[in-house]
């Protein structure tokens, strides 16, 4: 999933201090199960601005909703009455989102809520961990399901590195080698033999270097 | 011969080479680099310039490599793919080559999490395995790694370092057989204090006949406080300093700590002189450059082949 | 902030577990130990059911102080909806600590069934706390604008 933290407070207030009606929209999907813009989210975000600007003398009205995905247009329509009220839109979604609704409703302010982090998985209840870069060519074949480019802090194909200690990256002892991780799955899978064949040098251009990518399925248009 | 370099020449001959180290200021003076470099003549076969060591930056590795090879000395040109990508890396090895630099050392470099600059962006277009593949084929192939020619390739004499004491050591070897199989010419390994452990790892690279393949240089450096024995044992990643070389440290005067770690030094070189498959030293004496002739010649190294 | 506002009475509205602050409760009354009226209780089946936005919700409508109380460790009917609601709690703070309402507004407590006195103390403790740090600034402000 895509991972998200709500943005440190002082930055939201004065996001919204400009306001007096806004629009304060999470997403059930992906910032839903990591906990940081599903519906409960958007409820304590919404009373915690509220209170805020109560505080202060100042009445926020706020309208709260959830879509079901916020990087698809078909639900970012249905925010038209809602956004039709207000004067910014305050958005819990990930990055896309964000910019989703920039894109559908040109004349109205959007801000991000969130910090969107990365692609992870949930290593236990609480804890999110990264796992892919989407780098466009996927080596997890080759390197025993464990992804170099996302979890080596040096991205390394050929690794370990020299500052592998004890199964931990030199970066940190909080995190692990990516490449001790890979070697022990390769012994586990009885592969050692292939440890030792050059990865040579990537081709970058299936990731963000190459430009903002775009995926086109014929069969899929309508 | 693959190439021009003073290095592979000494290394070829047969004697024991002897490489040192010249960390460039932090700062704009090339005084303090021909300083650091006239220090080391004649008492090594190259000087390593470090490329931002430790994530800090520095005066260019190129630049100052540059300055010494004016000063008729020969400077191997560090290069870490963690700042650069590879147009840049490889358009600083066709100018070093335009400045008859002819020996390249690949390294991954620390993580900038460790430098004056933990905000800014790491690069790793390559890895150091990558970027050996790359200079190679520059130089055999006369080609860029994008496949098109090159004109008046670099001939360079490719080095990459090893860590003989990161974990996990069942792989140390079979990660400098990858930059073998990348095509590395020479070896320069961790500062070595434990010897023990180190034996151990040349003993492997023996037997699978890979010192028979690339020239591998033991990796030294002198201790000049107790102080420093204990950070390093402590605080630089993939350093392994027994507690034996930490108490000796701590067991003389203050102001015999550097006679005892210029002493260790030399026991460790003369050690492993014996050690089949060891092909020179790499005296990196940081911020202590002064000491290193005296390194030389107390450990029968001076003078220097003529090639 | 005026501290010693003799007109003032805290409204404190206190999240009581079925299985022991409830039943705490009770036995207070039974065993006729007072405990301030400012003291509204809210029954839950665990306090683990208790969300932050119930703790928000109270405060934004106008309550001075809340509390949660719960199970004694290792007690809970449902085996950790204590150890739950203190998180919660705790998350709660740091979020009124943001928004400048002050963590000291809400609090998490353990008690009980049998603990009557106890009950009566931790409420008779809290509202003091309470009457001591003055209204909720978000009704002060709100009194103000109306007033």
């Amino acid at each position: 999933m895509i991972t998200a933290e709500r943005k440190p407070m002082e930055e939201i207030v004065e996001c919204a201090r400009n306001f007096s009606r806004v629009l304060l929209v999470g997403c059930n999907e992906c910032v839903t199960v990591c906990a940081a813009g599903g519906r409960k989210e958007v409820g304590l975000l919404a009373s915690a601005l509220r209170m805020h600007f109560m505080k202060e003398g100042k009445n926020l009205e706020i309208i709260e909703t959830t879509l079901e995905r916020q990087c698809d247009p078909e639900y970012i329509d249905e925010l038209a009455d809602s956004v039709g009220q207000v004067d910014a839109v305050l958005s819990m979604a990930c990055g896309c989102g964000v910019q989703e609704i920039a894109r559908r409703y040109k004349d109205k302010h959007v801000f991000p809520m969130v910090n969107t982090k990365f692609m992870g998985a949930s290593e236990r209840q609480g804890v999110w961990a990264e796992r892919c870069q989407g780098c466009g060519d996927c080596v997890l074949g080759i390197t025993g399901g464990i992804c170099p480019i996302a979890r080596c802090s040096k991205r390394i194909l050929n690794g370990p590195c020299g500052g592998s200690t004890g199964g931990k990256c030199e970066i940190s002892p909080d995190v692990d080698c990516a490449w001790q991780l890979i070697w022990d799955r390769m012994k586990s899978l009885g592969q050692e033999d292939r440890y030792e064949e050059v990865m040579g040098a990537r081709d970058w251009r299936t990731s963000r270097d190459g430009g903002p990518r775009r995926i086109i399925r014929e069969d899929m248009a309508l | 011969m693959k190439t021009q370099s003073v290095l592979e020449k000494v290394l070829k001959s047969g004697n024991l080479a002897v490489t040192s180290e010249c960390g460039p200021p932090r700062g704009t003076s090339a005084a303090a680099v021909r300083e650091k470099a006239e220090l080391l003549r004649g008492y090594c076969d190259g000087i390593n310039v470090t490329d931002n060591q430790t994530a800090m930056v520095r005066m260019s590795s190129l630049a100052a490599c540059i300055l010494i090879r004016q000063m008729g000395l020969h400077s191997i040109l560090q290069m870490t793919t963690r700042d650069k990508n590879r147009l840049a890396l490889q358009s600083d090895i066709l100018g070093a080559y335009a400045h008859e630099i002819d020996t390249v050392l690949c390294l991954s470099g620390d993580h900038p999490k460790f430098g004056d600059h933990p905000m800014a962006s790491n690069v790793y277009d390559l890895d150091s395995v990558q970027l050996i593949q790359t200079v190679k084929q520059m130089r055999d192939d006369g080609k860029f790694q994008g496949g098109a020619d090159i004109a008046d390739p670099p001939k360079m004499f490719i080095g990459a370092a090893a860590n003989p004491f990161a974990d996990p050591f069942e792989l140390r070897v079979a990660r400098l057989a990858k930059k073998v199989n990348a095509g590395v010419d020479f070896i320069q390994t961790q500062c070595i204090y434990n010897v023990d452990k180190f034996e151990q790892w040349m003993e492997a690279v023996v037997k699978r006949g890979l010192h028979k393949e690339v020239y591998i240089m033991a990796g030294i450096t002198p201790m000049k406080t107790a102080g420093m024995a204990h950070y390093m044992k402590k605080r630089v990643p993939g350093m392994d300093v027994p507690d034996e070389v930490v108490d000796r440290m701590a067991s003389v005067p203050k102001e015999e700590m550097a006679e005892e770690g210029i002493k260790i030094c030399i026991e460790t070189i003369e050690r492993l002189k014996k050690v089949e498959g060891v092909a020179g030293f790499h005296i990196m004496a940081i911020e202590w450059e002064e000491k290193v002739p005296e390194i030389v010649k107390r450990a029968g190294l001076y003078p220097r082949p003529e090639v | 902030m005026e501290k010693s506002n003799n007109t003032f009475e805290p409204v404190v509205v206190a999240f009581c577990c079925h299985y022991c602050a409830y039943t705490a409760a009770d036995m207070a009354g039974s065993q006729r130990i007072a405990y301030p009226a400012n003291v509204k209780i809210v029954r839950v089946p665990c306090s683990g059911k208790v969300d932050a936005i119930h703790l928000m919700k109270a405060l934004e409508k106008g309550a001075d102080g809340v509390y949660v109380a719960g199970c004694l460790e290792g007690d809970c009917h449902f085996n950790t909806g204590n150890i739950a609601a203190s998180r919660k709690v705790t998350k709660v703070k740091i979020l009124l600590d943001e928004i400048g309402i002050g963590s000291e507004r809400i609090e998490m407590f353990l008690m009980s069934a049998g603990m009557g006195r106890r009950f009566a103390e931790v409420a008779t403790e809290f509202t003091e706390k309470i009457r001591n740090l003055g209204p909720n600034p978000v009704k002060a402000a709100a009194d103000k604008a109306v007033g």
